[in-house]
């Protein structure tokens, strides 16, 4: 076992990416529990799209593809917001639109480039190979602004993800926060595009999340333990990928959704066994009756005659 | 005379879309008042108090809240409970996090409150006898035990304004005369009031002050003032029958509906 997870760290290129990997894993965490909560998938799952197009402009012309991507990114979502403005288009059709084609002008450019092809795939669904000492120190960047962004503003983040109209009325600037937040939604998913690959990203983000959500009902322990899955699921996936030779997009988020279905069998039969152990019957005002408790913190329930 | 008025409404317009909620509002809210807006469902009551707060974009119009102009978002203190409809009963947050939310506009720049934020949130629980349930979901406690943890949301923040969308809808008869007379002591203690409610002879019996609301304000003054058949019939667009014995008032649905419609 412990031959298993120190063999790969001979290589320079697997310490690269396991690093990576920890530093993705929090970022991911962390996004994901208010992209989960404000039900923002969709959006994670279109920024990474239209990232890829800005991408491969920049590998062709040679301009750094963190800064082709991310103006890329930009300029997709004022398209999208223009889009939307004459409000026949609703949000989701014109983020549909946009960041499809997008990266279909990456595929179109790239797949015309024959000894692009293997760069295509490692894109599309992630590679642990040629994680440099530069991505390392960008990725490090940006989790450590995310950090600090949800350090200072993680209670206007709650409030503004549970009850965005009151959170105004409390002194809370939402439009601020949406758009911080949008920003470093952008920059988490360009640095991360190298290891989770275009196309697995937003599973990525979303599945530990998700994982937690089931997990607890405490938004703080949410959060917790969405990192910790988080973080936990790409290392694993990242030795996975080194020991199978798969993408390790794929492999991180296969991980992933194998705990979420785990956790989700185990809430699923937990419930049946509560729903079996609180049937109760008691009486009151002479009337007899008994009923299921369906959580095991409700106490409400309905009374209703017995026929 | 400035210092008088807690809110100040000039000229007040809504749309959603093209659909026009209403146009050209203006009220004056006094300091240390207990308002009741009435008006049928869907007649605008939820809207003019989002616009009121900066929650929604008005089309036209200024509001000020304690001689401040509101422009994106109301400077005052204001606790505000919203229309439970409105709520996300699922979200993971317990009966004292979402309380909490109430101290973040005082807390520190760190994410955790300190004790005196703690203490805060548990006397506001106390009070409202809700203090059982500090670490519940909010999901697992009934209707009337969520709509005051929203009121204790609001008293969590020490307001100066309370403003409240229907807290008495879908709570029983002993709940709504609690939270009604509960009110009544925070406004004798000097907080302005606005409730929003749909249960005239509750208001009628208690509050001083009574807007009468329908895509425009149709009337306002104290309950025995606009409580009258012509009002009523205006606001409502239906019969209502007004029974007055001293100074009590009830009002009833007048005819039985009719069934040819
Ligand atoms: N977000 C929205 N988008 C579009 N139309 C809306 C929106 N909110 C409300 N409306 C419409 O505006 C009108 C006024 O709604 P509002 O919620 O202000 O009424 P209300 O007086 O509070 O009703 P109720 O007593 O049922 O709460 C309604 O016709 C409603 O359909
Ligand atoms: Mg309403």
């Amino acid at each position: 076992m412990i031959d298993f997870l120190i063999t790969p760290l001979k290589y320079e290129f697997i310490v690269h990416a396991i690093a990576a990997g920890i530093l993705i894993g929090i970022l991911c965490g962390i996004i994901g529990v208010y992209i989960v909560l404000r039900g923002m998938s969709y959006i994670g799952h279109g920024l990474s799209h239209a990232a890829f197009g800005g991408a491969v402009i920049g590998y062709i012309s040679s301009v750094n593809l963190y800064i082709a991507a991310g103006i890329w990114g930009l300029l997709s979502a004022l398209l999208i917001n223009l889009i939307t403005r004459g409000k026949k288009i609703k949000a989701d059709a014109a983020i549909g639109i946009v960041t499809t084609a997008s990266f279909a002008l990456g595929v179109a450019l790239i797949s015309r480039i024959r000894r692009f092809t293997k760069n295509l795939e490692a894109v599309l669904f992630g590679n642990i190979l040629g994680v440099t000492t530069e991505d390392l120190v960008i990725i490090g960047a940006v989790t450590l602004i995310v950090i600090i962004v949800f350090f200072f503003l993680y209670k206007q983040m709650l409030f503004v993800a549970f009850d965005p109209e009151s959170a105004t009325v409390y002194g809370i600037r939402v439009n601020w926060i949406d758009t911080i937040f949008s920003v470093i939604l952008a920059a988490s998913i360009i640095v991360s595009l190298q290891v989770l690959g275009v196309t697995l990203i937003a599973a990525a983000i979303i599945i530990p999340a998700s994982t937690a959500r089931l997990l607890t009902n405490n938004f703080h322990k949410m959060f917790f333990l969405s990192i910790i899955i988080s973080v936990f699921t790409s290392v694993a996936g990242i030795y996975v990928s080194f020991y199978l030779n798969a993408a390790s997009g794929a492999t991180i988020v296969l991980l992933g959704a194998l705990i979420f279905t785990i956790v989700l069998i185990q809430n699923y039969i937990h419930r049946r066994i509560m729903e079996h152990e609180h049937v109760h019957v008691h009486s009151h005002g002479g009337i007899v009756h008994h009923h299921k408790h369906i959580d095991k913190e409700e106490h409400r329930h309905e009374h209703k005659e017995k026929a | 005379m400035q210092e008088q008025t807690m809110i100040e409404i000039k000229d007040l317009s809504c749309k959603y879309g093209n659909n026009e909620i209403f146009k050209g509002i203006n009220l004056k809210i006094e300091k240390g008042i207990f308002a009741g807006i009435v008006g049928p469902n869907g007649s605008g009551k939820t809207t003019l108090i989002k616009s009121m707060l900066g929650v929604i974009k008005p089309t036209n119009g200024k509001v000020s809240v304690n001689g401040g102009l509101v422009k994106n978002r109301p400077s005052s203190n204001i606790g505000y409970i919203p229309q439970l409809e409105a709520i996300e009963w699922d979200f993971p947050v317990t009966v004292e996090q979402a309380v909490m939310m109430g101290r973040y506009n005082k807390m520190g720049i760190f994410p955790w409150p300190d004790k005196k934020d703690k203490r805060i949130v548990r006397d506001v629980l106390e009070r409202l006898s809700i203090i059982q349930y500090i670490n519940h979901h909010i999901k697992t406690l009934s209707g009337g035990e969520q709509q005051r943890v929203f009121l204790a949301r609001a008293l969590a923040s020490e307001p100066e304004l309370l403003i409240l969308d229907e807290p008495t809808s879908g709570v029983d008869l002993k709940t709504q005369h609690d939270i009604l007379h509960f009110l009544l002591s925070l406004n004798k203690k000097g907080i302005t009031i606005i409730l929003i409610t749909h249960d005239l002879n509750a208001v009628a019996a208690h509050l001083p002050w009574i807007i009468c609301f329908n895509k425009g304000i149709i009337a306002e003054g104290r309950p025995e003032d606009v409580f009258k058949p012509n009002i009523l019939k205006k606001t409502y667009n239906a019969d209502v029958t007004v029974l007055r014995s001293g100074s009590l008032i009830l009002m009833a649905n007048a005819k039985p509906l009719n069934t040819d419609d």
